[in-house]
Parts: structure tokens; sequence; C-alpha cells
């Protein structure tokens, strides 16, 4: 087999595409280059760890923080306990010992459960109170001061607020969270009231429907793509909000985990840490674009 | 001859921007009988929107009275079908279950509502995409579903307002057939606004035209060459008819010289 010279082969797709002269600027495929991208951070992370140009005190290296993965995540405890199950070994030999008392995946078990408990509860009364904000003018009149008040207050800057209110439990977290949640989808839901097109809304009415069924069948349909826009850049802020929120006092969650392991100087689980939160973000995208994929595939489209 | 829906001394007058008023429609009257095709051709902005919008019902004359069998229309409702010109299908719906909209939002059971439904995409010719996303068809098609739909409901008129506007040339030929084959088929009342003066003729058994600045009704042309497609069957021969073309000209010089006199009203 001959080797290929050509590069950009290498990364697959990127040749057989053709690249229109006169289209768009910037089109095209570019998943390819951000692996490349992603392959030179993590060579030059290690690289720069392996010639000990930083202490690893402030740069630990890739294998460090690996090996404080496995440990802290117990993956040798639970793959024995599995196998003592099955009856293939003998004895758990391997002790979990996790960090802050706490396995990984615990820490992580908190933080899911602080931001989806925060954003159902967005989503229950953030949509319906945009929705009425949309569709009439008392309701955007009542809470669009504010709304529009808070939205733009950094989350830290009413943490002490919600520590006064609601102590230092996991109400305040969750009640900080969702007020970071609650802005961005009631402002969507709002704004999707408004796009549907005045001849979708003249066609229902000339086909007999009733103004409640202009409302159901017509105006919160023509919403949703508003609407599960509003709710992806919703969960992004109330991840981004958690790590403050569990600044205080909490025992278990990934941002305190973080937060703990900067106190003790353990720079290797900060970088877990921040790599699992990265990790967790993405993830949370991805799905959500996906649900926008199959519930709205007409978005942009009409 | 009976008169089904009566436009009777009808003016609509707009509050415009500079705090003043436009009269969009100044004293309109109009009768359609049954089973007449009535077009209105007219400069943009002469009230031909204005006046399919009272028939409709979703605006209210200023004076005047429009009646459907004698009772006046007092808001939108199903015995008058709408076709828009775009952005009025449902994307979230295929296909069928647009095409059944109107007879879903009267309770009617799915298999009842698809069965019609299924018969008038028929009509249209678009009986081989029942389940498509109506996002991936094309304008032309579209437009045919905008159609199926408006006669699901049954209504008794049909409102186009310029629905073939936003189509090529030969799509737009083929669905002025398609449209006059439907008309005859279903035997319905209908009022279609347009900008080309031979889409008007060749559809009209009645051309109105219409003028701006008080939005009128200038001339009125009773014709044939529709009724004459449908017996005949070919278009190309119609349009290049002697008398077609005769009338065709006469009525573009109405709009042209309308046109010229507004210029120089306005250029001294
Ligand atoms: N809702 C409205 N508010 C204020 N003025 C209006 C409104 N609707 C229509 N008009 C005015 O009434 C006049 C007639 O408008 P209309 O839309 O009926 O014209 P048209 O004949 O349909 O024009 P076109 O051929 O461009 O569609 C125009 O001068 C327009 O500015
Ligand atoms: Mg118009």
């Amino acid at each position: 087999m001959k080797l290929k010279l050509n590069p950009r082969e290498w990364f697959g797709g990127a040749t057989e595409e053709y690249q229109d002269p006169y289209g768009q600027p910037g089109t095209g495929k570019s998943t390819h280059i951000s692996i490349v991208t992603i392959v030179v951070m993590l060579f030059s992370w290690w690289l720069a760890t392996f010639l000990e140009l930083v202490p690893p005190l402030f740069l630990p290296s890739p294998e460090m923080v690996m090996s404080k993965f496995v440990r802290i995540s117990c993956i040798d405890h639970y793959w024995q306990s599995a196998l003592v199950g099955l009856g293939l070994a003998g004895e758990v030999t391997a002790e979990c010992q996790g960090f802050s008392e706490n396995p990984l995946h615990m820490h992580i078990f908190w933080s899911l459960y602080r931001v989806f408990t925060s954003f159902f509860l967005a989503i229950v009364t953030a949509i319906p109170i945009g929705i009425a904000m949309g569709m009439n003018r008392y309701a955007r009149g009542i809470f669009d001061p504010p709304i529009e008040f808070y939205r733009p207050i950094p989350p830290l800057a009413y943490l002490p607020l919600t520590i006064i209110w609601f102590g230092i439990g996991d109400s305040g977290k969750i009640f900080l969270i969702y007020l970071a949640c609650f802005a961005p989808l009631a402002i969507s839901a709002r704004a999707g009231v408004r796009s549907c097109s005045i001849e979708q809304i003249h066609a229902a009415y000339s086909m007999g429907a009733t103004h409640n069924q202009v409302i159901w069948h017509v105006v919160l349909k023509a919403a949703m793509p508003e609407i599960l826009t509003g709710m992806r850049i919703s969960i992004a802020f109330g991840w981004t909000t958690l790590v403050a929120a569990e600044m205080v006092a909490a025992k278990a969650g990934i941002g305190v985990m973080v937060l703990n392991a900067a106190r003790f100087l353990a720079t290797d689980i900060v970088f877990l840490g921040i790599i699992v939160i990265g990790l967790v973000a993405f993830i949370f995208d991805s799905l959500m674009r996906r649900l926008e994929g199959t519930v709205v595939p007409w978005k942009g489209r009409m | 001859m009976t008169v089904t829906l009566k436009v009777d001394d009808i003016s609509m007058v707009f509050p415009s921007h500079e705090g003043g008023s436009v009269t969009a429609l100044n004293h309109v009257d109009l009768d359609f009988h049954p089973e007449e095709f009535v077009v209105a051709l007219g400069a943009s902005g002469c009230g031909k929107t204005t006046l399919l919008n009272l028939l409709a019902g979703f605006l209210q004359p200023t004076s005047g009275r429009i009646t459907l069998h004698g009772k006046s229309i007092t808001g939108p409702g199903a015995d008058r079908g709408v076709v828009f010109q775009k952005h009025a299908l449902l994307p979230w719906l295929n296909v069928i279950e647009n095409a059944a909209f109107g007879l879903k939002l009267q309770g009617v059971r799915e298999r009842d509502r698809h069965a019609v439904a299924r018969e008038n995409l028929d009509l249209v010719g678009l009986s081989e995409f029942l389940t498509y996303p109506v996002y991936k068809l094309s304008g032309g098609m579209q437009q045919r579903v905008g159609l199926a739909r408006a006669l699901t409901s049954d209504p008794e008129i049909l409102l186009m307002d310029e629905p073939l506007g936003a189509l090529d040339a030969f799509t737009r030929e083929n669905m002025q057939e398609l449209i006059l084959k439907v008309w005859r088929r279903t035997r319905k009342i209908v009022f279609f606004i347009t900008h080309s003066v031979e889409e008007a003729l060749f559809l009209a058994t009645k051309l109105i035209v219409m003028s701006p600045r008080p939005g009128r009704v200038t001339h009125s042309y009773d014709l044939q060459f529709s009724r004459q497609f449908l017996e005949e069957g070919n278009a190309r021969r119609i349009k290049s008819d002697p008398e077609f073309i005769k009338i065709r000209e006469e009525i573009l010089s109405i709009i042209h010289g309308e046109e010229i006199d507004e210029l120089e009203a306005r250029v001294p």
C-alpha cells in the first residue's frame, strides 16, 4: 500500500468535499481539523510535563491526572466487586478512597441532581410564564421588570442572599441554579410565541378554529424551536452556575471536588474536575441538539 | 340570478404612519354568483388584499356591509377557505395532516378526516406524498397542499391571494390549469388575486380591475376563456387567440395609462 502524502486525506472527508469558491465563506467540514487541534493540545501538555518545563504543582502530567481518575473513580474496586459478584474472584482487595469522602461518580451524581432539579423547576415555571408574557400584555407588564432586572446580574452576586434566605443546604444551591436557568428560558418562550406567521393564524381561523385552538395548534407548536433553543442555553447556564453554587459548604459535587482539591493544592484533581465539567457540558449540548433534531426537524426550514 | 356573497358599499380606512389616514377601499360594490371565478387585478396598493381580508372576515369594514346569503360576515369561518401566497402551511404536520387540519379542528375522527384529505390531495395530484414533511416539498407542491387544505372544510367560497405569485412561469401555468379543473369539479365560488394580466384573463369568468388612492373597482369584464379551456383543454391556443390578446392589450393599457397619469400627477 502506498502511503498517502496529502495530510488532508489522513483525516477523512476533506478531499472529496467540494469547496464552492463563490459560495458562503467558511462552509465545509471542520471536524478533522478540530481533532488535530485536540491531539496537538494533549501532546503539548504531555511534552511540557515530560520535559519538566513547569513544576507539577502548576501543571500535572496527563499520566498523573489519569491515575487520579482511576483512583478516585474507584474503578478497580467496582471491577473487582463485579468479578466477585459473578463468582470469578475471591475477594475485593482494592479499596475505594474517592476524594472528599466520595468517589467521582457520587460527585457527578450530586451535581447532576442539583442541576436537573433546578432545570426541571425552571421548565415547569419559566415556559408557562414566558408564554403568558408573549400572549398577554398584563403578564408581560408584571414579569418584565423582575426578569429584566435580575437577568444581567452574575449569580455570584446574589449567592450571599440565597445563603441568608435558604441557609447552606441544597435548597439554596438549587434556587441559585434555578434563577440562572429561569431567565433564558422565559425569554425564549416569550419570543417563541411570536414565531408563527400571521398567515398560519389566519389559515387556522378560516378553517373554523376557535381562539384556543389557534393558540394550542398553531402558536404553541410554532414556539417549540425557540423554546428548545432556550432550554439548551438554560441548561448550559445552569451548569456554569453550579460551581459557584457548590462553593458554599456542599459535601459532594463536582464543583466541591475542584474547590477542595485546590485547597489542598491537588492540582491533578483540579484538572480532572475541570475536564469532567467540560465533558458533561459537552454531553448536555449534544443531547439537546439531538433532541432539537427529533422534536423540531423543521426548524429554520420554513 | 341569485347572489351568494354581496359586497355592499364597502369602505376601509386605515390610520397611516404620518398620523393621517389611508383609504384602502372607497365605496366598493361587488356581487359573487354561484360558480363564478372572480379575479381582481390592479397595481400594488389598490386594496386587493384588503378586500380579500374583508371577505375572509379578518378585517371589519369602516363602512358598508358584506353579506353571505343575506347574513353579515362578522369574522372568519369554515365557509370561506383561504389560500395564501406563502408561509401558511404548518411544518410540524406532514402533507396529509396539513390537508386534514380543518377537520381536526372540528373534532372529526382521524380515519374520516384522512379519507377526505386523501381525496383532495388526489385532486391536486399529491397522492404519492401523503406522509412527506411539507418543508421538503417544492414551492408548487406546497401551494397544492394549501389548496387541498382549503378544500377539506368544503367551503362555499375559495379566497386566494396571489397563490401563484412565488412560482416559476412553467409551474405557474400548470397550477392555473389545475385550479380551473378543481374549480369545475368542486363548483365553488373563487375570488383570486393576481398581478398577471394573462393569468387573470385565463382564469376569470369575471375580471375586476382596481385602481389605487383611493382603492376602487374601475372596470369589470365578463369572460369565457376559462370555460373554453375546460371544454377544449388547450391553454396555449386560448392564450394566443386574437380575442384574448386584444383584451389583454386593452387591460394592460388601462393599468399603464393609470400609472402614467399617476407619474404625471407627481412630477409636474
Ligand atoms: N393594516 C394596515 N394598516 C395600515 N395601512 C394598511 C393596512 N393594510 C393595508 N394598508 C394600506 O392599504 C392600501 C391597500 O393595501 P393592500 O395590501 O390591500 O394592497 P394590495 O392591492 O394587496 O397590494 P399588493 O398588490 O402589493 O399586494 C395600501 O396603501 C396599504 O398601505
Ligand atoms: Mg396584496
